[in-house]
């Protein structure tokens, strides 16, 4: 690792007062991403800007329709939620598909989406459910939110402080993991909100993405026969060694049918 | 260069680390607790697990500064060692029993794990050792022991 210096804030006012003092700072959340970059030297932040300290930035709290969730609560406490298990049992399960257990006690839903990983669960959830992100500075729609590879809508200093989540009326999520890394080779969230169809793909192409044929098809019909192999082409996924890209726009139709079959259940 | 403190296996120690030094490395390093192993440092194979407020981590993926005033829990705490031999925790024990490991490299984090894992779930059933374990790779392949000595463990430890 490169050398850097190291801030512990313990508010949201402080954290922004650090970033302003840093040369080139950066957030540190639950670290699961951002250590081992920093010990690849594939970063060099002047100042890690630590996020564990802030106590308003952890918690999850369930509204009428709508659940919060803080940047920094971690995966293994979403998945354990009682109001999120039975509100979104989707969301728990998605939240506690990731990675292992160690990494779901210090990786959190901030980190992760503002890390937007084109294998991360998160991002489809986000995206599926039609999410808001909510910043330092404003409300982002999850629709505008995930902008590219690795890339997100946050401007420089920016923080994401919590994440609302609208309560579905039926929700499934499903993922292929690589065995080994437990990333998703491909994932697909699927969810009905009032009279819309939200579907979210991510692992398959460079960033998760939505696909309009397949909610076209569920609203007018919420049955997994509504997805048709084909409708999402594989000229623009990934093709890599872990698979080709015409396997993985297989796998999103299979997985999409089987999202929508565990949403019914 | 911070100072910090923190309870290991009971004992508080104040250190001063670097900003880069890693839970793992200060762990075996500064305090020369060596049981917790440093398996592939890419935080993937989870010899490194220790217990950081009563969660599994990977200690090669948190900063020794993140743990300031944390209670840690590794391998040198769990058997209740004196100078006249003492006893294995009943999961170390099971472990010999069911020779639930082979070269014994990753031996510490699957049994850090293990404990864990029973104290979270006491009455955890076969599918949720085998998920549970999905952070601790054995390159050895002992998977097959090692969930039988799991299974005697929390027998063990349920009482």
């Amino acid at each position: 690792m490169y050398e850097f210096a190291v801030k512990s804030p313990s508010s949201v006012d402080d954290v922004k007062a650090a970033l302003d003092e840093a040369d080139d700072g950066q957030f540190l959340a639950g670290g699961q991403t951002l250590i081992p970059v920093l010990k690849q030297r594939l970063a060099m932040p002047s100042d890690l800007i630590s996020l564990g300290r802030v106590k308003d930035l952890v918690g999850i709290q369930a509204a009428g329709d709508s659940i919060s969730i803080k940047a920094m609560t971690p995966h293994a406490d979403v998945a354990a939620n009682g109001d999120i298990k039975s509100a979104i049992p989707a969301l728990a399960k998605l939240a506690g598909g990731i990675g292992d257990p160690h990494v779901r006690n210090r990786g959190t839903i901030g980190g992760s989406i503002a890390n937007n990983d084109p294998a991360a669960d998160y991002p489809a959830a986000v995206l599926g459910l039609g999410a808001t992100i909510v910043t330092t500075e404003r409300e982002i729609d999850a629709d505008t939110f995930f902008t590219g590879m690795f890339d997100t809508s946050l401007k420089d200093g920016e923080l994401i402080t919590e994440i609302v989540f609208p309560i579905p009326e039926i929700a499934g999520y499903i993922k292929f993991p690589n065995p080994a890394t437990r990333y998703a080779l491909v994932g697909v969230m699927v969810a009905k909100i009032g009279n819309t169809v939200r579907v979210a793909v991510t692992g398959a192409g460079p960033c998760v993405f939505r696909v309009a044929e397949m909610e076209q098809a569920l609203t007018a019909s919420f049955s997994p026969d509504s997805i048709k192999d084909g409708m999402v082409p594989a000229d623009d996924l990934n093709n890599d060694i872990h698979a080709s890209r015409e396997y993985r726009a297989h796998l999103i139709g299979v997985l999409a049918r089987r999202a929508v079959a565990e949403a019914s259940s | 260069m911070p100072a910090i403190t923190v309870r290991v296996n009971g004992l508080e120690v104040t250190k001063e680390v670097d900003t880069r030094t890693l839970l793992s490395t200060f762990i075996r390093e500064q305090l020369k607790l060596t049981g917790t192993h440093v398996g592939c440092d890419t935080s993937q194979c989870g010899a490194c697990v220790v217990t950081l407020n009563g969660k599994t981590v990977k200690s090669c993926a948190v900063f020794a500064w993140e743990a300031d005033g944390a209670d840690i829990g590794t391998i040198e705490g769990l058997s209740d060692y004196s100078e006249s031999g003492g006893e294995l925790h009943p999961m170390q024990a099971a472990f010999r029993e069911h020779h639930g490991l082979q070269c014994g490299f990753c031996t510490p984090g699957m049994v850090m794990t293990a404990v864990q894992l029973v104290k979270d779930n006491p009455d955890i059933d076969e599918d949720g050792i085998r998920h549970g374990l999905e952070g601790n790779i054995c390159r050895c392949t002992g998977y097959q022991n090692i969930i039988e000595a799991v299974k005697t463990g929390a027998k063990a430890m349920r009482g």
